[in-house]
């Protein structure tokens, strides 16, 4: 455990200093700061403001997919880049278990968008605080809630992918490819298929997403989340630990 | 400390390392000489538990390297061949990371300590990005050194250093090596004569012969050769000397000095000095040529060297 905070800490930090990291935040507070100004704007247009309370379901939504846009830039060099610098070495032969350093790679880049979902939790106080009824505060959490599990799922997934290659381009092309086809490609079949389609949508990142996104949190869609957190983490080790052996 | 028992690696269908033994006891420091791709770096990551080996097995502290590598790990320090360093962190911050990995209680003072050790305190702030070759071969070694490690395995310590860096870094081994196993390799042979108690020259995989720097010398030497230097011609005093009994080999060199040689046990030199002085010659020189390493190293490892020769002494040991 006190492994795991010592690699997540370095990675933390290290993200401060990189200008990735720093283009991905930009992007994800000026494009949902954009998307908050928008729904002002329709509100105080509508002049509607005894009807339904405003929702952030619009926002909440913008930044997973946003996310999914930019996690394989973010997670793309965290242990290829340890192999082709050769500082892989050096994590190996720590007294470190596989895992510890995968976990650890994983909770630092998790900390940092949790960091950036926090600074965007802004827009929906704002938002709070200008509408008369203030807004939907369950849509609120269980959309954040929502970009939290994507959050962690995909740079789960993103980290495993990472651990596989030496080259980060390929670690983000073979990460970008997985993203399309979990959000949008696997949930096609079920509307093709007569009966049994389901299963499609239950794998689909997008349609888990937006269940909860519209309030309706199930057990189902986190165990969802989690066992892609869980898939990632465990590729990644097993990736680690299959270097070893050639 | 060490103990390495038939320890084999391959890469596919290449050998790298074939069926190794040798042991490195508390307070040696042990040299691993080879040319390039003989096996000392893959050797050496099989025993810092980098990756396991194909068979055989490795044990240090009577840990074995892959059914306990944590605890092997936690015993050893380690510099790999290429120095591996992040070159975006402060020389400080760096150590203060491996001092966090390894659990060290007063992580501060360590780090501060082994700095000073290392002779890089006034560089504790600086990125390591901007570090000289040299300088980084000396953060890379604090980071071997940082946990008082029971056994400090070094991959080419010294390379890439200027002279007075090396001159420093050895004697940094010697005192490390002191009470602390070390086993260093190199490719440079008087530095494994110079720092080095014992010597394990390896080639293709396998040892070819083990040794103390001196046994390995004079063991080579086999016969004495000594180079004789006298004022004027000495092409006549040559044809004399190769008179005497027990001469095996005489030739004058370009220079004009002779060189001779005779067969081990009996010690011809007086017979010589008696015989320049006789025949008035006036005696410059008179000098043992020793073997150098680097002689014995090309000897060994050509390959048409036969290699079954060496091999009774490694089981010996």
């Amino acid at each position: 455990m006190r492994n795991i905070w010592t690699i997540a800490k370095r990675e933390y930090s290290q993200y401060f200093i990189s200008p990735i990291a720093y283009a991905v935040a930009f992007l994800l507070l000026v494009v949902t700061g954009l998307v908050f100004v928008l729904t002002i704007m329709s509100i105080s247009q509508n002049q509607s403001f005894t009807s339904d309370a405003p929702d952030t379901r619009a926002v909440t939504s913008l930044i997973a997919f946003l996310l999914m846009l930019f996690t394989p830039a973010l997670t793309m060099r965290l242990i290829a880049d340890e192999i082709r610098m050769g500082t892989m070495e050096l994590l190996l032969t720590a007294p470190l278990r596989d895992y510890e350093l995968v976990i650890g790679k994983w909770l630092g880049v998790f900390l940092f968008i949790l960091t950036l979902i926090a600074i965007t939790l802004i827009f929906p106080f704002m938002m709070n605080g200008m509408a008369k009824p203030g807004i939907d505060q369950v849509l609120m959490m269980s959309g954040y809630l929502g970009v939290i599990l994507v959050a962690a799922a995909l740079l789960s997934l993103g980290v495993g992918i990472s651990a596989i290659f030496s080259n980060q381009i390929a670690a983000f092309f073979t990460t970008m490819a997985l993203f399309i086809v979990l959000w949008w490609l696997i949930g096609a079949p079920a509307n093709i298929l007569p009966s049994g389609g389901e299963v499609f949508n239950y794998l689909s990142i997008s349609s888990q997403l937006s269940s909860i996104n519209n309030g309706s949190l199930s057990l189902s869609g986190v165990i969802y989340f989690l066992s892609l957190t869980a898939l990632g983490l465990f590729v990644g080790s097993t990736a680690v630990e299959i270097r070893r052996w050639r | 400390m060490i103990r390495v028992t038939d320890l084999s690696k391959s890469y596919g269908s290449r050998l790298a390392v074939d069926s190794l033994n040798f042991e490195a006891k508390q307070g040696e420091i042990l040299g691993f000489l080879g040319p390039n791709g003989a096996g000392k770096t893959t050797t050496m990551r099989i025993l810092t538990g980098y990756m396991p080996p194909t068979s055989g097995t490795a044990t240090i502290a009577g840990y074995d390297v892959v059914a306990d590598s944590l605890e092997v790990r936690k015993r050893v320090g380690y510099l790999p061949e290429t120095v591996p360093l992040y070159t975006d962190m402060t020389v400080y911050d760096y150590l203060k990371f491996m001092a966090d990995l390894r659990h060290l209680p007063n992580a501060d003072d360590r780090v501060t300590e082994t700095l000073d050790q290392v002779g890089l305190l006034d560089r504790a702030e600086g990125y390591i990005g901007s570090l000289s070759k040299g300088m980084r071969q000396r953060v890379g070694l604090a980071q071997a050194l940082l946990h008082k490690p029971e056994v400090l395995i070094l991959d080419e310590p010294t390379i890439g250093l200027d002279p007075a860096q090396i001159i420093e870094v050895r004697k940094l081994i010697r005192d490390v090596g002191k009470e602390r196993t070390v086993l260093l390799s190199t490719h440079i042979l008087s530095e494994a004569q110079q720092i080095c108690d014992r010597i394990l020259i390896i080639n293709k995989g396998k040892i070819v012969v083990e040794d103390t720097p001196e046994n390995l010398q004079s063991k080579l030497a086999g016969a004495q050769r000594v180079q004789l230097r006298v004022r004027g011609e000495a092409d006549e005093l040559a044809g004399k000397i190769s008179g005497l009994a027990g001469m095996q080999e005489v030739k004058v060199l370009s220079d004009g000095s002779i060189e001779f040689q005779f067969a081990p046990g009996k010690d011809l030199r007086p017979e010589v000095a008696k015989l320049t002085i006789e025949a008035k010659y006036d005696l410059l020189e008179l000098r043992q040529i020793n073997l150098s390493l680097e002689e014995i190293f090309l000897q060994l490892t050509r390959e048409d060297l036969p290699a079954e020769e060496p091999e009774p002494e490694e089981e010996a040991e």
